[in-house]
């Protein structure tokens, strides 16, 4: 067994540079931001020795910055410190749910979006909830910065687009103008401390009239990754966010989801309650885009 | 292995230890600082037996590493009391008969604290969520919630 | 119901004398302690749920430098048959297999090998060197299936026990057994109205927060001092002792704080191992469960399949009920079917019933006692099949209760005529509670389940200690989980007449006090209190006698009252009371320290029942189940300390509305239990409950000096049928299975 090493880089380069090194030795090195799904493996399956590189001093993976155009999200501010931003959770009330919904008060103390987003789980909260915002990812490696959204990111259980050298530096996400608004639902079994049986994002525009001029719609551990599905956004865009706009939207969730039969839920009742949860939170984001200035 | 250096404050005293990368910060109150007032219930952030306060942040201690301790205010049960003597959650605790086994006392406490701090005046669903990361397999958190409750009331209404 | 009596300190919830130091976190639980020198130990356990073991090499893990001892099943000796006793049941030899495989695995995570290293990480790697080669064998997972002439076979010299004629072949199925009373086939005849369903409630665990932690320190003698958290440290030593062949004197074991039980802690596990490698490696060896290890590799409760028949008059009087019981035992025989098969019946008087139990081994962990054993599961299917015959009767299901409620003078299922109980005071107490008659909200529902359990007295001992300023000292010999010290002391500033807070008690070890069994059976304020108060009332007639020798007069012309010796009415003496204090001050010139005692067995614990009411809320559209109230009502016979007697129904409530809920273990084809942590083994969190009312019934049991009923086992036995019986309200339709997790009910809402 060989031997765990810890680096704590304070810059985006020396991460970069550190990250790259390893990578050209062929030596294990593994991103830690909030640590609450790493530590969890390293106690369990994956034991293997490896170099811990925590992000949390580089102040970019740290900086939260609402500009006119554009909120920009480290990857490493734990999720309780974003829903202390009242500005934030006023802008984006759908995904400061999601981050919300991350386990305990306790794991909220420490988990990331940027972590949440990085283990690539299907069921990770967040992840419907930033594709139905439009976030973007904002990736650091040795040839510089890049940007992939999202639904790009996930890749398949566990695996994210990463290239080696490479680590996520933050989340862009478009600023909800005028009367757009989002919503996230999950469903668990308990109320609290549960991974999401299935789960919803979903982010309207409304225009003076209350007619949806856009949509976005995610859905979440109802197939191997998040997923946006345009079917749903489609049938909401061009109603008023009726009950049959919803229950069609409802529908293509069900229809877009490929779950599987496991400990946590079966397929059946998966693909029903993702249909639940999107006009359930269809509504909602409906209804804090109307109490929205057009 | 070559070990770590870390420096860092454990409720308010300074403090040195060594421990290795994958050491987690429980590992090291309990084991390497005897600070055993923090308990392991699952080592999985899924009890909250280990709840303490980084930097007045309510973690678990089964999931931040010990070397991310170097340079954090880190406070745990033992910490709770004062010279004075027993906080007032933590008589509360004990006037309402909020305890059974008493092995989920410790993170319960710290989590109230942090909970008190925030929202002084919780009501009764804010309590219970923000404790829902604090399993307790005796009470039925009947009593806990209503200690909680007296705890606030009475820092709203000092005697 | 017995004459209301003026008690100063019973019946009051003062603050517990270990209270403070578990609030600070200086209460030290089994793994909170450390030893100069000391190693750590680790278990390797089975990947496979039945095996045959081919071979185990552990020569590799011996060469790890700071590894300092390694065992498997080769070096415990061959134990000797015999039954384990205490809560738990079962035979020595199977449990010294369960502690350590020998030739079979049985279940996954199984034990097969141990070793005891400088450092957790190095006891790790020394695990992974240890090579076992397996014959992996075809595992058995369902009760059912288990009890099939064709199933693979976990023992095959197992012949199943209490049959008329001894089987020719061998089976899982270990033993069974029969209750019957009177014609059943003749009482379904005279029935108006029968119902009949087949219940099936999941393997649970007892899911207590601190998992399994001892120290183990071995001398070059062989003696051995073991330091764990436990339900019963006088059994332990007794297990240990037989597992290891060793004479009980050559053990000493200590009782740290206890973070929960439930019945999980009556058996060992890891003490004995630990006691082998500290006797190899020469040093104290420290061994903790992973939260992993606990749910794999201890006791939860049988999974069980309960069919159920009961018939009645139009008037609701029942006339016939049988009963069919299949237990899981896990791996080893042992499962509840008795206190199962004896408590479906109980809280009735019937005429005509048969029982038939079955106690059967399927490639899970072997069952241990799990609060009030083997009643939840068979009055789960009583209670949800009267809530039925209600609705077919139209009648009130309190009602219906009422009409057939066994009362002082009914005989049992299981034996014996009642003394006086508490059953019928609940059910009036429960059909008056104002939360029976709110309003529901639209859509919700509500149900109505009555509670069971026997209660057992057996072994206990106490001392009483006079301290020079006349505090008292109580040792006894019972771990404290949910607050008994308090109730102790209580018990002994009742009868002693002297305030609370000059009592304290501890709990001794066993080198430092006498025998007592187990913490479990809802026996140790009823038992161990019963030895206080008799030890309590040693020093009394001690006081008197010190009292009448200092003033001269006969022990029987003083009195004692209020704290202090006084002289009896008429007796000529012109003296001061003396006090507690004031005797003892003077002891050494009166015969040296006051020291109380006692031992017994005791006799007549008093049944206790309880009724509850759920109020639950269902989403039609995601099977999801929100509990909106819950009413506990029980008989405690006598609340001593009155805060945590609400809290054992409270926390029993919570325990029985998880297992209604979403508790269940979840097995794969290979028997690997899936939901091995809190994360996905789904016990109650803060906000999936309401506050949990209370209402304590006293009717008190003649036998105990103060009246009590044992109270910490009954509170989980009615929330199973409590809370089905509410979703069947909310939503019209019966779900029989549990958990009623939210895809089981949206499937049966959808169908």
């Amino acid at each position: 067994m060989g031997a765990f090493g810890y680096v704590a880089p304070t810059s985006v380069d020396d991460v970069v540079s550190v990250l790259g090194q390893f990578a050209a030795r062929g030596e294990r090195a593994q991103v830690l931001a909030g640590g609450t799904d790493l530590l969890v493996q390293l106690r369990g399956l994956d034991r293997a020795a490896r170099t811990i590189v925590d992000i949390k001093k580089v102040a970019e993976t740290s900086r939260l910055a609402i500009g006119a155009n554009e909120v920009f999200i480290g990857a490493a501010i734990p999720s309780a410190a974003l829903n202390e931003h009242d500005e934030l959770v006023a802008l984006l009330p759908g995904l400061l749910e999601a981050a919300d919904l991350i386990g305990s008060t306790q794991i909220q103390g420490r988990a990331t979006l940027g972590g949440n987003l990085c283990n690539a789980s299907p069921a990770g909260d967040t992840i419907p909830a930033m594709i139905a915002t439009g976030a973007v990812c904002v990736i650091a490696g040795a040839k510089g910065q890049r940007e992939l959204p999202v639904e790009q990111f996930v890749v398949g259980v566990g695996k994210n687009a990463l290239q080696p050298g490479e680590f996520l530096v933050g989340l862009k996400i478009p600023r909800p103008a005028g009367r757009t608004a989002d919503a996230y639902l999950r469903f668990i079994p308990r109320t609290e401390m549960d991974i999401a049986v299935a789960g919803c994002g979903v982010s309207v525009s409304l225009d003076k009239s209350g007619r949806c001029t856009a949509a976005r719609v995610a859905i979440g551990a109802v197939a191997p990754t998040a997923l946006l599905v345009p079917a749903a956004a489609e049938a909401l865009v061009g109603s008023t966010l009726d009950d049959d706009a919803l229950a069609a939207a409802g529908a293509a969730c069900s229809a877009a989801a490929s779950p599987i039969t496991d400990k946590r839920g079966t397929v059946e009742y998966r693909r029903k309650v993702v249909g639940v949860l999107c006009r359930r939170a269809a509504a909602i984001a409906r209804d804090r885009a109307l109490a929205r200035q057009a | 292995m070559s070990k770590i250096q870390v420096t860092t404050s454990v409720n308010g005293e300074e403090v040195e230890f060594l421990c290795e990368a994958q050491q987690t910060l429980l590992d090291v109150l309990r084991e390497t600082l005897g600070r055993t007032g923090t308990k392991e219930g699952c080592a999985t952030g899924d009890c909250g037996a280990c709840s303490v306060l980084v930097d007045d942040r309510l973690i678990c201690a089964c999931l931040m590493l010990a070397v991310e301790a170097g340079g954090h205010e880190i406070t745990t049960i033992e910490g709770i009391a004062t010279d004075e003597g027993l906080h007032p959650i933590q008589q509360k605790f004990l006037e309402h008969a909020a305890l059974q086994c008493g092995i989920c006392t410790p993170g319960l406490i710290v989590a109230t604290k942090s909970l008190l701090d925030r929202h002084p005046n919780p009501d009764e669903t804010t309590i219970r969520y923000w404790l829902a990361g604090n399993l307790c397999r005796c009470t039925g958190y009947d009593k806990i919630v209503r200690a909680v409750q007296d705890v606030a009331r009475d820092l709203a209404h000092p005697a | 119901m017995a004459e209301a009596v003026d008690f100063k300190v019973i019946g009051t919830s003062p603050v517990r004398p270990d209270g403070v130091d578990k609030v600070t976190g200086r209460a030290q639980y089994g793994a909170d302690l450390n030893l100069p020198n000391m190693i750590y130990g680790r278990v390797l356990r089975s990947p496979h749920a039945h095996a045959r073991i081919k071979r185990v090499d552990t020569s590799k893990a011996r060469a790890i430098p700071g590894v300092y001892a390694v065992v498997s099943g080769a070096d415990f000796p061959q134990a000797q048959h015999g039954e384990i006793g205490g809560e738990g049941g079962g035979d020595i030899s199977d449990l010294a297999k369960n502690i350590m495989a020998r030739d079979k695995v049985l279940y996954h995570g199984h034990a097969v090998a141990a070793v005891a290293a400088r450092s957790q990480q190095v006891a790790e790697q020394a695990l992974a060197a240890i090579e076992v080669e397996y014959e992996v064998l075809k595992p058995v997972l369902d009760v059912l299936e288990a009890m099939q002439p064709e199933a693979p076979l976990l023992d095959d010299k197992l012949f199943t026990k209490n049959l008329p004629e001894k089987p020719e072949k061998p089976s899982n199925i270990a033993a069974v057994m029969q209750l019957a009373r009177g014609n059943v086939d003749q009482g379904f005849e005279q029935a108006d109205v029968i119902v009949e369903g087949e219940y099936r409630i999941p393997m649970a665990h007892q899911g207590y927060i601190e998992p399994h932690a001892c120290i183990a320190n071995t001398n070059e003698a062989g003696q051995s001092t073991v330091w764990c958290c436990t339900q019963g440290h006088f059994e332990f030593r007794a297990m240990t002792a037989k597992v290891l062949n060793m004479n009980v004197a050559d053990l000493k074991f200590i009782a740290s704080e206890i973070g929960g039980g439930f019945g999980g802690k009556t058996v060992v596990y890891l003490e004995p191992v630990a006691v082998l490698l500290s006797r190899k490696a020469r040093r104290p060896v420290k061994m903790m469960m992973s939260r992993e290890e606990v749910f794999r590799a201890t006791g939860p409760t049988s999974g069980t399949v309960c069919r159920v028949k009961v018939g009645a008059k139009k008037d609701g009087t029942l006339t016939a009920a049988k009963a069919w019981l299949a237990y899981e035992a896990g791996a080893y025989a042992g499962a509840p079917m008795g206190p199962g098969a004896m408590s479906i019946f109980a809280p009735y008087a019937l005429e005509n019933f048969k029982v038939e139990a079955f106690d059967v081994l399927v490639n899970k962990p072997k069952v241990a006692a799990y609060r009030a054993p083997g009643a939840p599961q068979s009055m789960h299917a009583m209670e949800c099949a009267l809530d039925e015959l209600a609705r077919k009767l139209n009648m009130d299901p309190l009602d219906l209760r009422m009409k057939n409620a066994a009362d002082e003078g009914t005989q049992a299922p299981y034996g014996p005529k009642f003394p006086v109980i508490g059953l019928k005071a609940c059910l009036n107490a429960a059909k008056a509670h104002p939360n029976y008659t709110k309003a529901l909200p639209e859509g919700a529902g509500r149900g109505v389940a009555v509670g069971f359990w026997f209660n057992v007295g057996m072994q206990s001992s106490a001392e009483v200690h006079i301290n020079e300023n006349g505090t008292v000292t109580v040792v006894e010999g019972n771990p404290d989980i949910g607050g008994s010290r308090a109730s102790m002391c209580l018990m002994a500033a009742e009868t002693l007449g002297v305030p609370y807070e000059q009592v304290r008690a501890l709990i001794g070890d066993t080198e430092s006090t006498g025998f007592s069994n187990v913490t479990g059976g809802s026996r140790t304020t009823f038992a161990t209190g019963m030895a206080v108060v008799r030890a309590c009332e040693d020093i009394i007639a001690q006081c008197r006698a010190r009292a009448a020798a200092t003033w001269g007069v006969d022990d029987d012309q003083v009195l004692w009252e209020d704290g202090q010796a006084i002289p009896a009415p008429g007796v000529n003496a012109d003296v001061k009371p003396l006090t507690l204090a004031d005797i003892a001050a003077n002891a050494a010139k009166t015969g040296g320290p006051l020291l109380g005692r006692a031992s017994l067995n005791a006799q007549g614990a008093g049944a206790s029942f309880s009724v509850n009411i759920a109020d639950v809320q269902v989403d039609r559209d995601t099977g999801k189940v929100d509990v909106l109230s819950f009413t506990a009502i029980q008989d405690a016979g006598r609340a001593i300390h009155k805060a945590y007697v609400e809290g054992q129904m409270q926390g029993g409530a919570a325990q029985g509305i998880g297992w209604a809920l979403n508790e269940e273990y979840i097995f794969n084809a290979d028997g690997v239990m899936e939901n091995a942590g809190f994360l996905d083994y789904r016990m109650p969190v803060a906000s999936d409950l309401p506050m949990i009312d209370t209402h304590i019934v006293e009717v008190p049991n003649p036998s105990h000096p103060y009246g009590v009923r044992g109270v910490g086992e009954t509170p989980i036995v009615a929330p199973l049928a409590a809370m089905a019986n509410a979703v069947r309200d909310a939503i019209g339709i019966r779900i029989n299975d549990l958990p009623l997790s939210p895809p089981r009910v949206l499937a049966v809402l959808d169908a």
